[in-house]
């Protein structure tokens, strides 16, 4: 990254007080840490339904929740980490980040900033609702699973199913702003000598999820209102005796569903960029092979859809196409990871909690890539689909992946964020904890898979049991262990040795000329890049 | 307003606008969803959220437009401005791609299949073995279970008619704007006026034409995939017509008003690209929706 050679920045940080600091706000920090705790109260919503599934699942049979209640919360639980977790959690990095990455004093659109936060907890009110409906046993939540296929949420989905449709309009509605003013934000604030070239590996990640939000989200909000049309205004949109088509849901749906699935890694992958280098204290090595990579994975997001059909019917042209289109991805992805392991290579290497979690995501990120090619692979996927190695796979890529990239972040700039240095030992205790039980939990997912055992049952053949169990030891460990996480988090912004301006020794870039904890207004005067 | 120092930035005061607008559109889809879940009884909150809105707008826009003519806008605000319409449109057109694309997809494939081809014949043979696929789809698959509508709109007529009047508006505006540029106020109001005027003589035609469709043709909402891609086509598009037409009758009171001047009236040019764009998702309706 460039040097920078002039460092000027005024302090007038006065900052608006009480609840109208936080409802009222147009500060990209404030909003930022909104995000990041909406994010993560939400972590802990999402892996209690988790934990619930995992509990059932201890056993073969029927122990402790009837089938119809295991439906509502692995639906719910796949959409609050999808929606209200992941992606929040990276648009709280980006309000963080990136102004101060490019030498901004804020971001573009500071107001609608704070629209884009405040309507999620609108919509998660909407769907957390109907699932508190449902508890007080007042109808189902919904529980046709986060894909909401067609026909499960029209002809047969819940009365709830509306409220979800309008709370998916909302978020939706939310991410456009969000990314039309990251949009904004870095065509636009760009410090001078801030070449696009320049610019920091995250941000340039963001920009390129930014993107594949505004093409995808309008058609998720598409694909939503025909269902509502279909439910209560009598078209046929997936209905065959109209005329129609539910397999067309499918496409629709993963016409944005893929891209999503890029929109949850592609800053993860920006994360991790950022924290090699720093902790390998060597620059990023290709840079441009780096962006070059990330574009090549956007542009193939598009047109790798179906893969997720395989089994749902197309012609074998179909299948072929999305086949090699979806092996294509494995390329620059391996572009990306070599750069990781060359950025380390001869490096001086030290092990701080961010670096460790950074190395686990090469590693473990690396082994959902390996499993997604064999998904893609269209005759072994008739094997594999909707088996639970389809969703080791996923969790991988997701939790190992961007979960433990926005936890190698979160460590990586509390001390910018606090002005306060994070536990270092009970942050590696948290590694530790999380990375093997991310493992004991998902690994063996990949056994029972291969072997048949379907997602998205109670109930299990017995030859799965052992397997099973393990899972769910290792499901209770690593949820119990994100409550370090949280400690260490509370303790940090409490207090804790004082950061520096530069935090680490090897850090590169603008965010780390300004003090820590950073003024409430960034850059109020553009800092000179060379 | 405070007089804090952002150097040569300009951010924006705290603001209540954003927390309006989430209470806003959380009241208005709850009194939604009611609203449908009563069969179509107006639920009390759908009225309130959709005042709730009318207020946002107003006091959001209203807020920005003060700033602007208190010249607090630098040329970096105006181009943040710039760059978040052209993505907002970009996110409209892929919004409207959604749509085409299950046009496409019920048109090239859904027919073909259920009539079929591919490797359908079987599925021909045990659904639907009477089933004909010839588009615009007057007997649906199962007609007993979704009557197919009598007739299909065809091209000419108001759709043509409509076609003219957009694309005559398109013109209006433009030599609107170009009377901006060159401050001449009067030829301003008249063709901005005139544009105004054609959004509406085009939208009473498309009621007109709706009125025509479900009283003589018999093409509904409800009589197949026809008429659902029909109406959620040419709805959405009319949707987006109204809130062009009402942009445009507030940028028509702003230049009455004296607002804009030559070189800078960025709301006006983002409402004409908008104009643009509504233009351009019609000809596309025109041509796979009604004419081919």
């Amino acid at each position: 990254m460039s040097a920078v050679i002039e460092e000027t920045h005024e302090h007038h940080d006065h900052k608006p007080t009480g609840i109208g600091r936080w409802l009222f706000s147009t500060n990209h920090k404030d909003i930022g840490t909104m995000y990041l705790w909406f994010s993560f109260i939400m972590f802990f919503v999402g892996g209690s339904m988790a934990l619930v599934i995992r509990a059932e699942l201890f056993q073969p049979g029927l122990q402790l929740i009837e089938p119809e209640f295991f439906n509502q919360m692995t639906t719910l639980h796949g959409l609050i980490m999808v929606f209200g977790v992941i992606m929040p959690a990276f648009v709280g990095l980006a309000n963080w980040m990136v102004p101060m990455m490019i030498g901004a004093p804020d971001m573009a659109l500071p107001r609608m900033n704070n629209w884009s936060f405040w309507l999620l907890p609108g919509a998660f009110g909407l769907l957390i609702a109907s699932l508190v409906m449902s508890l007080m046993g007042m109808g189902s939540a919904p529980n046709f699973g986060w894909t909401f296929y067609a026909p499960l949420s029209t002809t047969y989905g819940p009365s709830s199913t509306d409220f979800f449709i309008f709370s998916v309009h909302l978020m939706g509605i939310s991410s456009i702003m969000g990314a039309i003013n990251i949009i904004a934000t870095i065509m636009n604030m760009r410090a001078p000598g801030m070449t696009y070239m320049k610019m920091p590996i995250f941000v340039w990640t963001w920009f390129i999820t930014a993107y594949l939000l505004i093409a995808v989200m309008p058609v998720l909000a598409g694909v939503v209102t025909m269902m509502l049309m279909d439910r209560h205004f009598g078209t046929s949109f997936f209905n065959a005796a109209g005329g129609g088509d539910p397999v067309l849901f499918q496409h629709v749906f993963w016409f944005f569903g893929h891209p999503e699935v890029y929109i949850m890694i592609l800053p993860s992958f920006g994360i991790i960029s950022q924290i090699v280098p720093t902790f390998a204290r060597k620059k990023i090595f290709g840079y441009s092979s780096m962006v070059y990579a990330t574009a090549s994975i956007a542009f193939l997001s598009f047109i790798v859809w179906a893969h997720h059909m395989f089994t749902t019917g197309m012609p074998v042209a179909g299948e072929l196409f999305f086949m090699y289109a979806t092996m294509l991805i494995a390329i620059p992805t391996g572009v990306k990871v070599f750069n990781w392991v060359s950025t380390m290579w001869k490096g001086s290497m030290t092990f701080e909690t961010p670096m460790l979690f950074a190395i686990a995501f090469i590693f473990l990120f690396t082994i959902g890539g390996f499993t997604g090619l064999m998904l893609c692979i269209a005759p072994a996927d008739f094997q594999y689909h909707d088996t639970y190695f389809v969703v080791a796979h996923f969790h991988y890529v997701l939790v190992t992946g961007a979960a433990f990239g926005i936890m190698a972040g979160v460590y990586y700039w509390i001390p910018k964020w606090t002005g306060n240095m994070y536990d270092e030992k009970l942050g590696k205790l948290h590694f530790w904890l999380t990375a093997i039980s991310s493992n004991v939990l998902f690994f063996p997912m990949h056994f029972v898979g291969l072997a048949g055992m379907p997602r998205r049952i109670p109930d299990y053949s017995l030859q799965f049991a052992e397997f099973n169990a393990m899972a769910t030891v290792g499901a209770f460990v690593f949820g119990f262990s994100q409550l370090i996480f949280l400690y260490n988090v509370l303790k940090t912004q409490r207090g804790g040795v004082k950061a520096t301006s530069k935090v680490w020794e090897g850090a590169e870039g603008l965010e780390w000329t300004l003090p820590s904890p950073a003024p409430f207004h960034s850059f109020t005067t553009p800092p000179t890049v060379k | 307003m405070s007089t804090t120092n952002h150097g040569e930035y300009y951010i924006p005061e705290p603001s209540k606008w954003p927390i309006v607008g989430t209470i806003a559109l959380t009241t208005t889809v709850i009194g939604a969803v009611n609203t449908i879940h009563a069969g179509g009884e107006i639920n009390l909150l759908l009225p309130v959220g959709l005042l709730l809105i009318a207020y946002l707008l107003f006091g959001w826009f209203g807020a920005v437009v003060d700033e602007s003519m208190a010249g607090k806008y630098n040329e970096q605000v105006d181009r943040s401005f710039r760059i978040g319409m052209l993505w907002f449109i970009f996110s409209e057109v892929m919004f409207f791609a959604a749509f085409f694309g299950v046009l496409f997809y019920v048109r090239v494939f859904i027919m073909d299949w259920l009539a079929g081809g591919s490797n359908n014949a079987m599925t021909h043979e045990l659904l639907w073995p009477g089933f004909e696929a010839v588009w615009p789809l007057l007997t649906n698959p199962d007609n007993a279970a979704v009557a197919g509508p009598d007739k299909a709109m065809g091209p000419t007529g108001l759709p043509a008619i409509n076609t003219a009047i957009l694309l005559l508006s398109s013109v209006t505006v433009t030599i609107a704007h170009h009377a901006l540029r060159q401050d001449h106020r009067k030829p301003l109001i008249i063709w901005l006026a005139a544009t105004v005027a054609l959004g509406m003589i085009f939208l009473f035609f498309q009621v007109e034409e709706y009125v025509y469709a479900y009283r003589e043709l018999g093409l509904t909402l409800d009589s197949g995939i026809y008429g659902s891609t029909f109406f959620m086509l040419t709805g959405f598009h009319g949707m987006h017509v109204t809130i062009g037409t009402t942009m445009l009758l507030v940028m028509l009171v702003r230049a009455i008003k004296g607002h804009f001047t030559s070189d800078n009236h960025f709301a006006f040019e983002a409402v004409a690209w908008y104009w643009h764009f509504v233009d351009v998702v019609w000809l596309g309706l025109f041509i796979f929706v009604y004419w081919l």
